[in-house]
């Protein structure tokens, strides 16, 4: 069988996410390490320069083009998503440097980073798909490093643990998943996005089929109630992980399910608006309950990004020329600011001997003044407090959501309630932001954790999502960035 | 491209801004002096080339006008076709150079420059003698605040449009604020700051409400209403709005440049470091609601020239007001203060009474922007002597001064020519800004003319009694030389502004200034000679005459110290000259408007609403919460087969809804 090479031209990103797993596996397979060993630091460094370099040489604006008989399909948009999710990973991969250069686990940090990167590749394939089969590789291809990512820690009991619930999960939502997929391949006869959106019409058989297949990725993107899995694994995973997940993880697979919903299934538009407001209802509003009452703050988070992810597919509901924008924007900032809270968490961590429970975090002000304030800055964004650029996100998406409704349509009626249900929710989740923020700064505490010096590289990863909280929302190249490829 | 530079000017201060403000406690001061002013030097060097080749290399267009320069207008937000807006809602930053936005960066810069070298001396603490030993707590913050101050009060007045006019305004309201309270520990310093901002941010609501009407009837935040021919036809619908806009937007200039009634706060804000009244309080910000006027001037006169003389008159009363409470104050620098007032009202009054885009009914105009360039240099220098002799005598009460001229021979001289320019004594400066401003008001009607006239003679009485009672009469130190310190001349980093102040001061009313700044944009040479005693002789002879008899009042009664009439007069009308001293209650007005009527007749029923109604929907809303929280926990039990359960049956569940529904 003949291949035609020159089609690699068209999927760079991929191209150079792949050299790069080649030389990180070369890297890491001429300098193994044994447990104990003295820790590689070049190794980091060089993993963050390389992940810059396949950011900065794919920043460019992409063409539109496809590969490989239609399957693979790139476009300006799908550049930019590409390249947040790059910039995601660049901060996940500075900020592990801390962890992954303790003598107890430098023996895995070329694993680590290879599985980072092969989830990165899924991801990337899984938004560049154009084909249900394709998608599926790529979805599998993020999935099974990032289980594997998950119980990295295996010999600690919790991290084993959230990995085999993430693997048990996850396979019974790609088994549903296909499940859908069969039957709308059933229905029309074809895998291929653009032959499908011809054939399709609102029979129950299609509709089934696409609330599988919806099911499926909304376990990716954890909406309730395909979340049940997200708070034992995030709080079990290794924090790091935890970040990873959270961000980039779930923005990839929200930015498929858009391209998805908006192309594929443009004919039943009716069906999963309405099947999107009771997911984005049910999300943020459940999510909320649980956050408040958490006391382990990974596991909180968890339930913050349940929340938040409701915001981000809250974007889609409007179905037009701005939704794609306001998620992406809505990613970056996401990515910027939740990264920014579990770089301090982990950097708590790294200091607490491991543990993460919200009472080490009373009266933090008053030993760690610099850390405190920056986690304050990062929970205000969460919260969508201006001017941080969490405002200015969650501005944008309510903007998509109603864009073009009117409140006379039952649509629209619909979408503006979903939108005052959302806002209601901001103010409920600012509530459980600030709660950390007044541990920190109020509670009072006879043994405040002691004064540390976080490592450079925290300290970077801290500054670039700090910057991003702060400017992102300000300046506003950056959204303009994202709306000139979306245009 | 012409102008490329420009972003510099608002770049190199919002970095030093931002250096001084990060890391400026891990420096020396000198360092942070150093940054701060040498940022300020290079900027003063920018504005004052941008203003070479504004009005010199590049010059008139081919129409005889100076032109309208957009250097770059950025896109900040643009939300495309808003709905309820009508048309597109952008909001872009930019720089626009028009003449009096030049001469505004002149102003602001030199101003600014000259006050970051003073302030080394004056936040310098120093022992017995004079000497030097060490600089205030936050001296960095200090001028990390300056940095900011320079580049929000830059950037409004190249602001495109209202809107950014509007974001810079607010920033220049924080700066003030945050410099007002400099002195943090003070109790009056955190109380001048707050009122200054409650007041002046009470008077921006109605500022953001103007622009509001404004944009939302028109379409646009445009300056320049031709410049868009999309809004042609909005015109018609707006032009009865647009006289409601314009006064609100006045009323949030009333508020930043203290017109009567919101004056209340600038008399207050003198807690502030000395440098920081003289910068912000005398030459830029509170100048901030001429400009704004003068901004919007075509539009006034278009579309509401009967509510522009409105304005006139507020201010009038203002000059009136402010002079006559200035005449009995025993603090120097709430003295200049009302001083201050007083002749930004002179300003705006000659702004009210245009009433033509060209020929004499616009000379008003120009004698603002005149007025306000002069005013900028001599009042700057009014408050660094003030500043110099604060430092000097460690009070700002005339009590301990007297008999200085003996002492601080060049802070003397200096503020003794600030006071001939702002009487209007020729050939300095003051006399002919004002002399133009007050041949507008005549122009219009003579009354307000005569008035203007008779203020400008309370200025001169109250301006010399200041300087007599300082410089003059008895001397505080000669009563007791044993205990109290000698004063003597302050340092060469402080003298040295004064002096350079002193010479622009005295020398800028040389400047044709009707040559660059009209509102027609044609030079005025021919119409109106920029030298009013020209074409209105008599009304400088008369203003002359005037300004003598006040200077003359104020020697006779004050130089020696000993002369009985003003002890007197105190006695004969002790009510009246309470009353001055306690600026006629207005204070006291506004305390009982606020304290009585808002809140006892408003402010009650609202908190009651807002505890019983408001709090009791949020508590309802936490304890549904909890409640809920609480009843929903044994879902997320950790069994993974309940999980597999629950995704099964959710997405079962989803699907039948959609089939049901739909």
């Amino acid at each position: 069988m003949n291949i035609d090479y020159s089609q690699f031209l068209n999927m760079i990103p991929e191209v150079t996410l792949t050299a790069l797993l080649v030389i990180v596996f070369i890297a890491d397979f001429c300098t193994a390490r044994k447990p104990g060993d003295e820790p590689r630091k070049w190794f980091n460094p060089l993993v963050c320069i390389l992940m810059t370099a396949h950011l900065l040489f794919n920043m460019s604006t992409t063409e539109t083009a496809t590969a490989f008989s239609g399957m693979y399909y790139t476009n300006a948009t799908v550049g930019v998503i590409k390249t947040i999710l790059a910039f995601g990973t660049l901060i996940v991969l500075i900020q592990s440097r801390e962890w992954m250069n303790r003598l107890d686990t430098t023996f895995k940090e070329g694993e680590f980073y290879m599985l980072v990167v092969s989830t990165l590749l899924g991801m990337n394939m899984m938004v560049s798909a154009n084909h249900f089969l394709l998608f599926f590789l790529g979805l599998e291809m993020a999935s099974v490093p990032m289980a594997c990512l998950v119980g990295l820690d295996k010999y600690r009991h919790q991290s084993a643990e959230a990995a085999a619930k993430f693997i048990l999960t996850a396979t019974f939502s790609s088994g549903v998943m296909l499940f859908g997929i069969s039957f709308i391949y059933g229905a029309t006869g074809t895998l291929y996005f653009d032959d499908i959106v011809s054939k399709i019409s609102a029979t129950p058989m299609i509709i089934m089929g696409m609330v599988f297949f919806f099911s499926g990725l909304g376990f990716k993107i954890s909406l309730v109630p395909f979340h049940f899995w997200t708070a034992d694994t995030y709080q079990g995973a290794p924090t790091t992980v935890t970040g990873y997940l959270s961000v980039v993880s779930k923005g990839a697979a929200a930015f498929a399910l858009a391209a998805i919903l908006m192309k594929v299934f443009a004919p039943v538009v009716m069906y999963w608006q309405n099947l999107l407001f009771i997911v984005v209802v049910l999300s943020i509003t459940v999510a909320n309950l649980f956050a408040i009452r958490q006391s382990d703050l990974k596991r909180f988070m968890a339930f913050s990004s349940i929340s938040q992810a409701g915001y981000i597919v809250l974007s889609i509901v409007g179905n037009n020329s701005m939704s794609v924008t306001a998620l992406s924007f809505y990613v970056l900032i996401y990515v910027v600011a939740n990264m920014a809270v579990f770089t301090v968490i982990s950097s708590i961590e790294e200091h607490n001997n491991g543990v993460v429970d919200m009472e080490s975090y009373n009266g933090l002000y008053t030993t760690n003044p610099k850390l405190a304030f920056l986690m304050t800055l990062a929970l205000f964004s969460l919260g969508g407090i201006p001017p941080f650029a969490g405002m200015f996100s969650k501005f944008f998406v309510f903007m998509a959501a109603v864009k073009g409704m009117s409140v006379d349509t039952q649509i629209g009626a619909m979408a503006y309630g979903v939108v005052f249900i959302a806002l209601i929710n901001t103010v409920i989740s600012l509530y459980y932001y600030l709660l950390i923020v007044k541990a920190m700064y109020i509670k009072h505490n006879d043994k405040p954790l002691p004064t540390f010096t976080s490592a450079v590289s925290t300290k970077l990863a801290l500054a670039i999502c700090t910057l991003g909280v702060v400017a992102f929302g300000l300046c506003s190249f950056v959204y303009g960035w994202i709306n000139a490829a979306a245009a | 491209m012409e102008y490329s530079y420009s972003f510099l000017i608002l770049l190199l201060p919002f970095l030093s801004f931002l250096v001084l403000g990060l890391c400026g406690m891990k420096m020396k001061e000198k360092v942070a002096f150093g940054i701060g002013t040498t940022v300020l030097g290079v900027l003063w060097c920018l504005s004052l080339y941008t203003a070479y080749e504004y009005f010199f290399a590049v010059g008139r267009d081919a129409a005889g006008l100076y032109p309208t320069v957009t250097a770059f207008n950025l896109t900040w937000l643009d939300f495309g076709k808003a709905p309820l807006f009508g048309t597109e809602l952008i909001f872009n930053i930019g720089f626009r150079l028009t003449p009096i936005s030049v001469m505004m960066l002149v102003v602001i810069t030199t101003v600014s420059f000259m006050v970051h070298i003073y302030s080394l001396g004056y936040m310098a603490e120093r022992d017995e003698e004079y000497r030097v030993e060490g600089y205030e707590k936050g001296f960095q913050r200090f001028y990390a605040f300056l940095s900011l101050f320079t580049m929000s009060m830059l950037g409004l007045v190249v602001a495109t449009n209202i809107f950014q006019m509007y974001l810079f305004w607010e920033l220049v309201g924080v700066c003030s604020y945050l410099l007002i309270g400099f002195y943090y520990p003070k109790h009056a310093a955190v109380h001048a700051s707050k009122k200054a901002f409650i007041v002046t941010r009470f008077a921006d609501l109605f500022f953001l409400i103007g622009i509001l009407f404004y944009s939302y009837y028109v379409g646009t935040f445009n300056f320049d209403l031709n410049a868009d021919p999309t809004i042609a036809n909005r015109l018609p619908m707006a032009v009865n709005i647009l006289p409601v806009a314009l006064f609100l937007m006045f009323i949030g200039g009333a508020g930043k440049s203290a017109m009567f009634p919101l004056h209340i706060w600038l008399p207050d804000a003198m807690e502030g470091p000395t440098p920081v009244s003289a910068l912000i309080h005398a030459a830029t910000m509170v100048v901030a609601g001429v400009f704004q006027v003068a901004s919007l001037m075509p539009i006034w006169l278009k579309y509401a020239p009967n509510t522009l003389h409105y304005v006139a008159y507020i201010a009038a009363f203002t000059a009136f007001y402010a002079a006559a409470v200035a005449c009995t104050q025993r603090d120097i620098k709430r003295g200049l203060a009302f001083s201050t007032i007083s002749q930004i009202a002179y300003m705006l009054v000659a702004l009210g009474v245009c009433s033509a885009v060209e020929g004499e009914g616009s000379v008003g105009y120009m004698a603002s922007m005149f007025h306000l360039f002069t005013h900028a240099m001599f009042k700057a220098l009014l408050f660094l002597c003030s500043g110099a002799i604060i430092v000097i005598i460690g009070s700002n009460f005339k009590d301990y001064m007297g008999g200085l001229h003996k002492y601080m021979p060049i802070t003397n001289w200096c503020f003794f020519f600030a006071c001939l320019c702002i009487s209007g004594i020729p050939p300095f400066s003051g006399f002919f800004s004002k002399d133009e401003i007050v041949a507008a008001c005549f122009h219009f009607s003579p009354f307000l003319g005569w008035f203007m006239t008779l203020v400008s003679g309370m200025t001169a009485f109250y301006m010399f009694r200041l300087y007599y009672v300082i410089f003059w009469g008895k001397s505080y130190y000669e009563a007791d030389p044993e205990n109290r310190r000698k004063p003597q001349e302050v340092p060469a980093i402080m003298w040295g502004p004064l002096v350079f102040l002193c010479i622009v001061g005295c020398l800028c009313g040389l400047i044709p200034f009707g040559h660059f700044v009209s509102l027609d944009g044609h030079a005025e040479d021919i119409a109106i000679q920029t030298f009013a005693i020209w074409t209105w002789p008599s009304v400088a002879w008369v203003s002359i005459v005037v300004a003598i008899i006040g200077i003359g009042l104020a020697t006779w009664m004050y130089k020696s110290g000993e002369n009985p009439v003003p002890d007197m007069l105190k006695r004969r009308m002790p009510k009246l000259h309470e009353a001055a001293l306690q600026r006629f209650y207005i204070d006291d007005a506004w305390q009982f408007f606020t304290h009585k009527i808002v809140f006892g007749l408003f402010s009650k029923p609202i908190a009651w609403f807002d505890r019983r109604v408001i709090d009791g929907t949020f508590n309802f809303l936490a304890w549904g919460t909890q409640t809920a929280g609480e009843t929903i926990r044994p879902w997320q039990s950790g069994d993974v087969r309940q999980y597999a359960a629950w995704f099964i049956t959710g997405t079962v569940a989803l699907t039948l809804v959609l089939l049901c529904i739909l």
